[in-house]
Formats: structure tokens, sequence, C-alpha cells
């Protein structure tokens, strides 16, 4: 017993190390040029997507409810955000004004998150699904319409605070706080909701709270990975916070295995690069990721299918024993 | 408040209602027997809309064949999608059923673009009756044709379900699958039939849709789609009659909204409505609250 | 003895169907209780209602003279009355252990923040759930199974971590639907030792659901015959095997 205490803090050590490790490795890499700014604009989205992975899987895979408005929370917490640095905070320095706003666009979507889940989430699972999608697409035609924030030209002059180590540590900090989060009893309600809602009622476990629960804590996440966006590319339009931005992010839940966060943070990474490397097939791209999606699903679910995956492994192991 | 001004009005929500019931009808269909929330209806309105433009402008059929032909091309891709995506599922859980759902509707939407690209092309002018006179004011073609051929349509809906034996299957099925299948019911077929009728209604829907508004794009599908299930859920989920009142209901708020309020918050106001109704009414307005069995 | 559960005048209605009509029940402290009665009689939808997932149209639940009416499952459970589903219903993609520990949730109290911060609160309270939930797998035997898949459990340890885990709630009040449906005799024979181990180990009532009236007979101390939704007879076990209505009921004239 002691023992795997002592391995435990040294896991925990080397994590750590890890984690600072490749910080500095990318800094360092940064500063003697070899990393340029294109490159470093993919670490940067790379970390962003991070963010609304891990979150997503928090409601998708871990209490089992689809839902389709990550995009719409981003939304809500990149214009909250840049509307706190650029008008609210303006004249606070950006050390202060940029968590600061981050946290008002986190709380934000929050709020949102509240507003739709409430009533929702205390209906069959399905509804969510659709509650969201639409919720996703509302808060874009309403961004669309607000002067104050642009409107359909874009919501300008956003001062572009967000750097790679702010969105590294916001990445570390978000699936730290989800594996957490998810090895405590409050993660093992919210898994105990996807299991089988009516026995973990039965063993005393608020169903309707944890749902909630999960779906804020997704929501604020989204939020700050929203704000990290807009203050970098200092200019958001509500066109980039569309269904298939939500969906994208579905994809890379679905890719990394849903309840899974290892795998969520390699295929947001996967994904995030694969696209920029392969631009000259982005006209595929929708498609391809709705052939993950079915394939993923049926590969997981189906016994004819994985029959058929099988025989094909045979033979190519046939073959190769062959030759 | 105009009194001809509102009377048009009403007749527009009827109009654009009448279509929504129709795509309403197939969700509230697939979902009362398969308990699945068909993401790719709305697509499939899309596949009957460019079927008939491939058919009639690129094809050079006559408008009166390409409709069944639309219809049928529907219907057989509705049986399809259930074959190859759905029904490996059945028996996983719910999640895994709406991603793929979601996928299907996503390929066939991209499928779509690749092939007639995202600009929006000409629908054909297939109405072409005079517009009927009532007294003041005129109604076009479109608009009464559409609100009629939807009644009937929901009529012969109404008494097919209730009548006929594949009706009562249909029924079964969706009260208890074990129960159905132990009574000798074929639930594969029923099922198909299920995806068939629902198809075949968007494929009418998407073609009455494009009578009025002429111009087709690869994802005119998505939004006619989202709002013709809250329609459905507005008015019950899984009832017949609720769809077709969930449709009209939210057809007229609609054009109401987008005369009197805002054109632009349109969306936002139907939206709070189906939240409004789903916080007093869970189970929609001519819903029954059921618990699930223990 | 002190009354732990009162059932007074309870009805529910299903649309026309009166389902359960007028039914009352008093199970005394440490009592092995037994409800039986004929397919159909309405014994589940008993356990329904006690444990809140329907809502009785009229009559009174008290446990330990706290009214239970219109109370969510989850706050019945807290308050002490833990269940098992005659179709068993487990936590299938977790662990064994992990299905207990479940059934801890509401036995620590360490808060979302400290649970995510790792405080000492939350280290203690893991502890003492893990060892204890240990202790549970023990009483069942089911400890050297701990890490494995529960739906990789033979079916009869299956129903056997299902009480585990009702037990880990630490109720007052355990309702078993069918614990032996499916059991053979000899595996439904030690079952129902484990029954009155558990009840005298935990000092709890225990309600039972069975269909099999000699079952009931061996162990329940007092027993409640449903017939058509309403009690057709109530008393111990020599009183109800010479009552002549229940006799009628399941052998007919």
């Amino acid at each position: 017993m002691k023992k795997l205490k002592e391995n435990k803090k040294l896991l925990i050590l080397a994590t750590l190390l890890g984690i600072i490790g490749v910080f500095a490795i990318i800094t360092v890499l940064t500063q003697q040029g070899i990393i340029n700014r294109y490159y470093s604009g993919i670490l940067l989205s790379t970390c962003i997507n991070i963010i609304l992975v891990v979150s997503l899987n928090l409601t998708t895979g871990f209490l089992g409810q689809l839902t389709l408005g990550h995009a719409g929370f981003m939304a809500v917490g990149a214009y909250a955000s840049a509307y706190c640095t650029k008008v609210v905070f303006a004249s606070l320095p950006a050390i202060v004004s940029f968590p600061l706003a981050l946290l008002v666009g986190g709380l934000l979507a929050l709020v949102f998150g509240v507003i739709i889940g409430v009533p929702t989430l205390r209906l069959r699972g399905d509804y969510l699904a659709i509650i969201t999608l639409a919720f996703g697409e509302v808060i874009r035609t309403i961004l669309l319409n607000l002067s104050f924030v642009g409107g359909a030209k874009g919501y300008s002059g956003i001062p572009r605070y967000s750097n790679f180590m702010w969105a590294y540590f916001l990445a570390v900090a978000t699936v730290i706080i989800i594996v957490m989060l998810i090895k405590s009893r409050h993660g093992r309600a919210i898994i105990s909701v996807r299991e089988d809602e009516i026995a973990a009622e039965a063993s005393g476990i608020n169903t309707s709270y944890y749902k909630i629960l999960a779906f804020i804590f997704a929501a604020f996440f989204a939020g700050v990975a929203g704000g990290l966006y807009a203050h970098y590319m200092g200019i958001i339009e509500p066109k980039a916070f569309t269904f298939n931005k939500s969906i994208e992010i579905l994809v890379m839940v679905v890719l990394g295995g849903m309840g899974n966060i290892k795998g969520a943070i390699v295929s947001a990474i996967v994904l995030t690069i694969l696209p920029e490397l392969l631009r000259s097939v982005s006209s595929y791209r929708t498609m391809i990721y709705a052939l993950v999606l079915i394939i993923m699903m049926l590969a997981k679910n189906s016994p004819a299918f994985k029959e058929i995956i099988r025989k094909i492994k045979n033979k190519i192991i046939k073959k190769e024993a062959q030759e | 408040m105009n009194i001809s001004q509102f009377f048009l009005q009403l007749i527009n929500g009827l109009n654009i209602g009448s279509i929504y019931a129709l795509v309403a009808l197939g969700y509230t269909m697939v979902y009362g027997i398969a308990k699945l929330i068909n993401f790719a209806h709305g697509e499939i309105i899309m596949v009957g809309s460019y079927t008939v433009f491939v058919c009639t402008t690129l094809m050079g059929m006559p408008i009166w064949l390409s409709i069944p032909v639309s219809i049928i091309v529907c219907a057989g891709l509705g049986i399809c999608i259930e074959k190859v995506a759905y029904k490996p599922l059945r028996n996983a859980s719910r999640i895994y059923l709406l991603i793929t759902a979601i996928g299907i509707s996503f390929f066939l939407q991209s499928l779509f673009q690749l092939i007639f690209t995202s600009n929006p092309k000409s629908f054909p002018t297939i109405i072409q009756l005079p517009p009927l006179t009532l007294g003041s004011f005129s109604i076009s073609a479109n608009y009464y044709l559409t609100f009629v051929v939807s009644v009937i349509l929901m009529i012969v809906l109404d008494r097919f379900v209730k009548l006929t034996k594949t009706g009562r299957a249909m029924r079964a099925v969706s009260e208890d699958q074990g129960a159905a299948q132990l009574m000798g019911i074929n639930i594969n077929k029923t099922i198909s039939i299920t995806f068939a009728i629902g198809s075949a209604l968007a494929a009418v829907a998407g073609i009455l849709y494009s009578s009025s508004y002429p111009l087709i794009n690869p994802f005119m599908g998505s939004t006619l789609g989202i709002k013709a299930f809250i329609a459905a859920v507005v008015g019950g989920i899984g009832i017949i009659p609720g769809a077709v009142l969930g449709g009209f209901i939210l057809g007229i708020i609609e054009s109401l909204t987008k005369a009197y309020i805002s054109s632009q918050m349109t969306d936002a106001i139907v939206f709070l409505v189906l939240i409004v109704v789903l916080v007093f009414k869970p189970a929609g307005l001519l819903g029954k609250n059921r618990k699930e069995k223990v | 003895m002190s009354t732990v559960l009162e059932v007074k005048d309870l009805g529910i209605n299903f649309g026309g169907l009166r389902a359960v009509d007028d039914f009352n029940l008093e199970i005394e402290e440490n009592q092995l209780y037994g409800l039986i009665g004929p397919n159909g009689a309405g014994k589940t939808t008993i356990f329904n209602l006690l444990t809140g997932v329907y809502v009785p149209t009229d009559g009174v639940i008290k446990l330990n003279g706290v009214k239970l009416n219109r109370k969510v499952p989850s706050a019945i459970a807290k308050l002490g009355i833990a269940r098992t589903f005659q179709n068993i219903r487990l936590f299938s993609d977790l662990s064994v252990i992990e299905n207990v520990k479940i059934g801890m949730h509401n036995q620590v109290r360490y808060s979302l923040f400290q649970g995510i911060l790792r405080t000492p609160a939350f280290h203690h309270d893991e502890d003492f759930i893990e060892k204890e939930s240990m202790k549970l797998l023990e009483v069942f035997k089911l400890h050297s199974y701990a890490h494995i898949k529960a739906s990789n459990l033979p079916y009869g340890k299956q129903r056997e971590l299902e009480i585990a885990r009702a037990l880990a709630t630490n109720p007052k009040l355990l309702l078993l639907d069918e614990p032996a449906a499916g059991m053979n005799p000899q595996e439904t024979k030690e079952l129902m030792e484990t029954i009155k181990h558990v009840r005298d180990q935990f000092k709890i009532s225990i309600l039972l659901i069975e269909h099999d009236m000699k079952l009931v007979m061996g162990i329940c101390e007092k027993i409640t015959v449903l017939n058509y939704g309403t009690v057709l007879a109530s008393g111990t076990p020599s009183e109800i095997q010479n009552n002549k209505q229940v006799i009628k009921a399941y052998l007919g004239e």
C-alpha cells in the first residue's frame, strides 16, 4: 500500500516535469526561430482545441449526453471576454484584464449553460442534442444582429493577448481539473448517470444535479477557449462559431474515444495539425469528418462490422505469412 | 394593426407551417418507432428537391414524372440509411445512434456540396395554377396547393396508421418492440416502411418548399429540419396529430414574428417557444408524461 | 420494537387502471418481511412507489416517521431505502468495486472543490470509501473480482453485487426484488442464507419480493400477500399458509 502511494507520487512528479519540459522545449524552439509564426499559431489552436475537446468529453463521454452547441458556448465566451478587454477592463493592464476577461467569458457561458440545461436535462437524453444545436444557431443569429459587437462585420480590434504560454497552461489546467473531477465521488456520480440513470438515482445520486454540473463545467471551459480564440485572432465573426465547429469538436471526441481523456488530447492534436498539412484535400474535410463519425460508431457497436474488420485483418496476416 | 395584413401573415404561416408539419411527421414516426432523432431527415428534403432539379433541368424529364421519381428516390434512400447505419446499432446506447445520424446528415450535405457545389440552383416552376382570389387579395397557387396537399397527406397518413394492418404493426412496434415481435410482427419490415413513408413525406415537403422558395442549395435541409423537429417536440414527439399541430403553430409564430417583431429574431423566438413548452409540458402539447419502465 | 416503514392506504392509478389499492404495510426494525403474490399483482409497483420512481395517487409512506411522498428517488435513497431491481441494473461498464463506490456516494461529504484540489479531506474520505467498499465485497465473496468489469461477472454474482451496492448506501430498509430469480435451488438456498446474514450483520430491515411461496416461508418473519393490487392477507408464515383466501388465489378452487 505504501509503495503504491510512493509510486503515485513519482508519477505526479514525472507528469509535472513532462508538462514543464514540453513547454520549455517549445519556448526554446520558438526563440531559436525553428518554430515560426505559422507553426506557433497552429500550436496555439491545438491548445484551444484541447480545452474544447476535453470539456466536451465531460458531457458526451462521461455524462453520456450528446451536446451539439459547444461552438455556441465558445462564441459566448469569445464575445464576452473580447468586450471585457476592449471596453470594461480597458484601463487595466493586460496581465490583469486578460485573465479576468477569460473568467467572465467562461462564467457567462456557464450562465447560458444553466439556462439551457435546467429545463432540458430533466427530460430524456435526446432532447439535449437538438436544443443545444438550436441554441448554437440562435446565439449566432443574435450575434449577427448585435451592432455593439460588430454584427455581421465581425468584432475587431480585440487586443491580441493570447500567446502560447497562456493557451498551454490553460489547456493543462483544464485537463487536470477535469481528470481530478472525474476521479472523485462527483466524477463517479457523473459516470453513473451514463451507465444507468435509474440505478444511479436508487443509489442516492441526484442525477439532475450531476447532469447540470457536468454540462455547465463543459460550458465554462468552452467559454474560456472562446476567450483565448478571440484574443488570438484579434477579430471574431459569428460565422466562426457555426454548427460545423461544434461537429468538428465532436469528431475529435469521438475519434479519441468517448470518455477517454488521453485519446481526446491526441485526437485534438492530430485533427488540428493534419488539416493544416493536408490543405489540398480541404474540400473533402466535412465528408471525412462525417465518415469518421459513422465508421467509429459502427466499428464500436456493430457485431457485423467488427466481423468484417476481423476478416480483413486475417487476410492481411495470411498474405504477410505467404510472403 | 391592419386586418388584411394580419390575415396575409396568417396564410404565410399556414404555408410554411404545413411544410413543417409534413417534415415533422417524418421525425415523429421514426422517433416513435426507432426512438431515434433522425438527424438525416432534413437532408432527405434536400435530396428530394435536388432529384427534381436533376430530372427536369438536367435530364429534361417532364415535371409530372420527376415528382414520383423524387419520392421513390427519397423513400429508397431512407430505407438504405436505416439498413446501413441505424440497424446495426439498434441495441447500442442511444448516443451512438445519434452520433451516427449526425454523421449521415453531414455526409449527405458534403456529398451534394461536392457534386453540385454550394451555389444555389434554381428550382423549376412546378405549379402553374391561377391564384385564388378572395375579395381584395389573392393567394398564390403555391400557397393553397401546399396547404391542401399537406392536409390531404396528413389525413391519409392518419387513416393509414389507424386502420391498416401495417399501421397497426407500426403502432405495436412503437409501443413495445419485443412484444410486437412475439406477436409475429416483422420488426425490420415495419421499421423500413416507417422510414420509407417518412422520407417520402420529406420529399413532398421538399418539393413544395422549393416551389415557394425556388433556390435550392445543399444546406437547405438542415434549418428546415431543425425547425420541423422543434415542431414535432412542441406538439409531442411520437404523436402524429402533435406533429401537425406543432408544425402549424411554429409556422404561424414564425410569420407573425417576422411581420410584427423582427425578421432576424425569428429563430430566437421559435427557440424560446420550445424552451417554454418543455418547461411547462415536457412531453409536448399533446403528449402524455410516461415514465420509463423499471 | 419500533416501526421503520409505515405505509397507509397507498394507491396508484395508471390511466384508468388501479394498479395498487388501499395497500397497508408496517415493517419493524430488523425484520425480514416478505411480499408475495401472483404475477402482475403489483409487487414491483409497490417497490417503485416506496422508492419514489412512481408518485402515489393517494396514501402515505413514512420512513422512521418522515413522510416520503413526492420525494425524488435519490432523496429517498439518502433517507435510507435501498433497492435492487428485478432485471439487474448494474453500472455494467464499470468495475465491481466502482459499482459499490458509487453506492457510497453519500457516505462521505467532501465537496466538489475539495475533490478537484485534492485536499486532505478528499484523501481521508476516499480511503474510507475504498476500505468500506472492499469490506462489503468481502461479505459477498466478491473481493477477488473487485477490478473486473461488472458485466463480466457470472449472473448470480451480479445479483449479489447489486445487493452490495444497495448496502453501500447504508440503508435502514433494503428492498430486494426477486433476488433469487434465475437461480437454481442450491444457489437460491445459499442466497437466502446470505440475506439472513446481511440482516443480522448490518442490523437493517429487509422487504423481499418473491414469487415462490416456499422460499419466503423459510426466512421471512412476516408476510403480506398481494393480489390484484390489494392486500389479500398479512401475517406470520404459518398464518399465511393456512389462510383460505391465499390458498384459493394460488391454487384456485
